[in-house]
């Protein structure tokens, strides 16, 4: 059972995701034991990249202040490796191809079980593409996390089939971002994946609330925020760890209210 | 086990989130029907003859070989077309094949300004919705065509993020294909970006290097010793060669922009200066730093100013069949008031750089042999930044 398996083991899991770096790496240290400490059962890492073009506007603005503080894969992969000396919840990266790919794929996917990441999330690697990284993610041990669409259709069966560590359900149209409402029939996505794989189920994009985290993980085994949390980094800078801390707190219980994992 | 597709060598594919691979898959599918159907061909030759202007003119310039001594040079006038630039060809078939596949909304990016018109002029014409997504930056040196834009009936977005040029504003066309899918399609208009887009705009291209073939066999009796093209993602580049790659006696050379030297971080000459990566949806020749990070480049050509090149040229670059050279700022500018003195025709800056190489070149080639340039487009849009350049101030 790979380490990513127990972050569905606590009930319905909350996946915060902060972006390495922004604006430093000692605020992001902060911010990681922050979120472990109340409640995260498995943290998002986002690697910055200059032209993420699956992020809104929001996390956009994160990768800019990320990379002009000057922050590297080299200085992410270190400040992993002192995470990980006291930070036992599971970890995985979101990243784009080319940062994985420029640095050499075997290189960068063997230091990420080197140092104790669990998966990777490549949001422009779909089913197609999947075997630039997968054969070299299973030799490692690393989960290739494969993400679900509302327009992946008949695609759904063959994506879920080679899922490992979990399904990243994508809830709604566009870019990663805040939204007041998502009218995607999320749940009946999740019963097309849950058909073809035993792999959890997280539901991500748009979630924000505390009310929308519940709804979403009633439908699933888990919710997964990302420009929330980016948005109270912007806000609070270095003094982020506190509040992110709270909002993580608050999110899992409201996770949590949807039920037990079923 | 999954299968990627489009590949040209090591490069291409379709590297973009899952939410538009039904889209690219569903494109894929009707242009494989719609290609080889007759009726969509009538339609589209029709448009390209009667509203575009084709076939355009490949012309004798004979002062400019006389003047340069050495290779007969002929001049292959994608200047002449409606719109001004080659991006008509590829547009007129895009929309076409939108509109069949039921979508009303075109959505572009534009660096010049160039393709952005073209897509406009297309929308316009065939009664849809038009957004065009341009770099703030761009915005600024390009307003006769953000106006021209608006004229037609578009929305223009001028995008801020990142450096404001081209790049971005393919990142934000992609981003916002991603929100609206089911009446949009994305009129890309280089030979880049996922499968199916570099083959698709490049046989809506192909159409150049078609033409060439017949006019200068009616003209000469035989094919090109060299054909010249600037090259950015490489759609005019793409078209101008395509059909002569089978001709191995043909040297085919694609002129990058060097902008301040392809010893400076201030170029745009992707394969000069480049690495093999995976962006905007493919794997190919990126600019970009040592973790991957995408450079931000420069030329003074907005049409040219793009950190990668699309993956069938790539892939001509790795087998050696074509080459791929650089050209300065400086080189080009020069070539753009060569053009108009010596053939009283204004070449788009972006072209100028193939003008720029052909006046290296055709003094070191035979009298008989023969050289033919693409001019893709023309130039007074470029008027008042190369007046800038040369220190004047003009008012449009």
């Amino acid at each position: 059972m790979s380490r990513i398996s127990e972050a569905f083991q606590n009930g319905k899991a909350f996946i915060p995701f902060v972006t390495c770096g922004d604006p430093d790496l000692e605020t992001t240290a902060k911010i990681v034991r922050a979120m472990a400490a109340n409640g995260a059962d498995l943290i998002e890492l986002g690697i910055p990249f200059s032209d993420p073009t699956a992020e809104g506007p929001v996390i956009q603005q994160a990768n800019l202040r990320a990379l002009t503080g000057g922050v590297t894969t080299d200085k992410i992969f270190d400040f992993v490796r002192e995470l990980r000396r006291d930070v036992r919840v599971p970890m995985v990266f979101m990243t784009y191809a080319n940062v994985v790919f420029s640095y050499g794929a075997e290189k960068f996917i063997a230091t990420c079980a080197e140092i104790g990441i669990d998966g990777l999330i490549l949001p422009d690697i779909p089913y197609e593409e999947r075997d630039e990284f997968a054969p070299l993610c299973e030799q490692y041990g690393v989960d290739l996390i494969p993400l679900i669409a509302p327009t992946s259709a008949h695609r759904i069966g063959k994506i879920a089939k080679a899922a490992s560590g979990f399904v990243y359900i994508v809830s709604s149209l566009g870019v990663t971002g805040t939204r007041s409402t998502i009218t995607t029939d999320v749940g009946a996505l999740v019963q097309l994946v849950r058909a073809n794989t035993t792999a959890p189920c997280a539901i991500g994009f748009g979630i924000a609330t505390p009310a929308q985290a519940e709804q979403m993980a009633a439908k699933a085994d888990g919710v997964i925020v990302g420009s929330a949390i980016v948005k109270l980094v912007a806000k609070y800078g270095r003094d982020a760890a506190a509040p992110v801390g709270d909002y993580v707190c608050q999110m899992k219980q409201a996770a949590l209210r949807a039920g037990s994992a079923d | 086990m999954p299968q990627s597709k489009g590949r040209f060598g090591v490069h291409g594919g379709q590297y973009i989130p899952e939410t538009l691979m039904n889209a690219v898959i569903e494109l894929e599918q009707a242009y494989d029907h719609y290609k080889n159907d007759p009726a969509f061909n009538a339609e589209l030759t029709a448009l390209l003859n009667d509203y575009a202007g084709r076939p355009s003119r490949l012309y004798y310039a004979e002062k400019m070989t006389k003047d340069l001594g050495g290779a007969k040079i002929y001049l292959k006038r994608e200047d002449l077309n409606h719109t001004g630039a080659h991006k008509i060809n590829n547009v007129l078939g895009q929309a076409l094949l939108a509109k069949k596949m039921g979508k009303t909304r075109l959505i572009a990016e534009t660096g010049a300004g160039q393709h952005g018109v073209a897509t406009a002029t297309a929308a316009a014409l065939m009664g849809m919705e038009c957004v065009v997504f341009m770099g703030e930056e761009d915005t600024k040196r390009q307003a006769l065509n953000v106006y021209k834009m608006k004229l037609l009936g578009a929305d223009v977005v001028p995008v801020t993020t990142g450096t404001a040029t081209l790049k971005d504003a393919v990142s934000e066309a992609m981003r916002e294909w991603t929100s609206r899918i089911s009446d949009t399609h994305y009129c890309l208009g280089s030979v880049m970006g996922p499968h199916p887009f570099p083959t698709i705009v490049r046989d809506f291209q192909a159409v150049i290097s078609r033409e060439i073939k017949e006019q200068l066999q009616q003209k000469e009796g035989r094919l090109p010793d060299a054909v010249l093209a600037c090259v950015g993602g490489g759609s005019n580049a793409i078209g101008s060669f395509y059909h002569f790659i089978g001709d191995q006696s043909v040297r085919l050379i694609g002129c990058e922009a060097a902008g301040r030297g392809i010893d400076t971080l201030e170029t745009a000459a992707t394969i000069n200066t480049g690495r093999l990566g995976i962006f905007h949806g493919m794997k190919s020749y990126f600019c970009q730093d040592e973790y991957g990070q995408i450079a931000p480049v420069y030329s003074i050509s907005a049409g040219l100013d793009y950190p990668g090149v699309g993956p069938e040229h790539a892939a001509l670059h790795d087998s050696g069949r074509a080459e791929y050279v650089p050209v300065t700022d400086e080189q080009a500018v020069s070539a753009f008031e060569y053009l108009s003195r010596m053939e009283g025709i204004i070449p788009a800056i972006e072209s100028a750089h193939a003008i720029a190489y052909a006046r290296e070149l055709a003094p070191q080639m035979g009298k008989d042999q023969l050289m033919v340039v693409t001019i893709s487009g023309r130039g007074d849009k470029d008027c008042a930044a190369i007046a800038r350049y040369r220190g004047e101030e003009i008012s449009e």
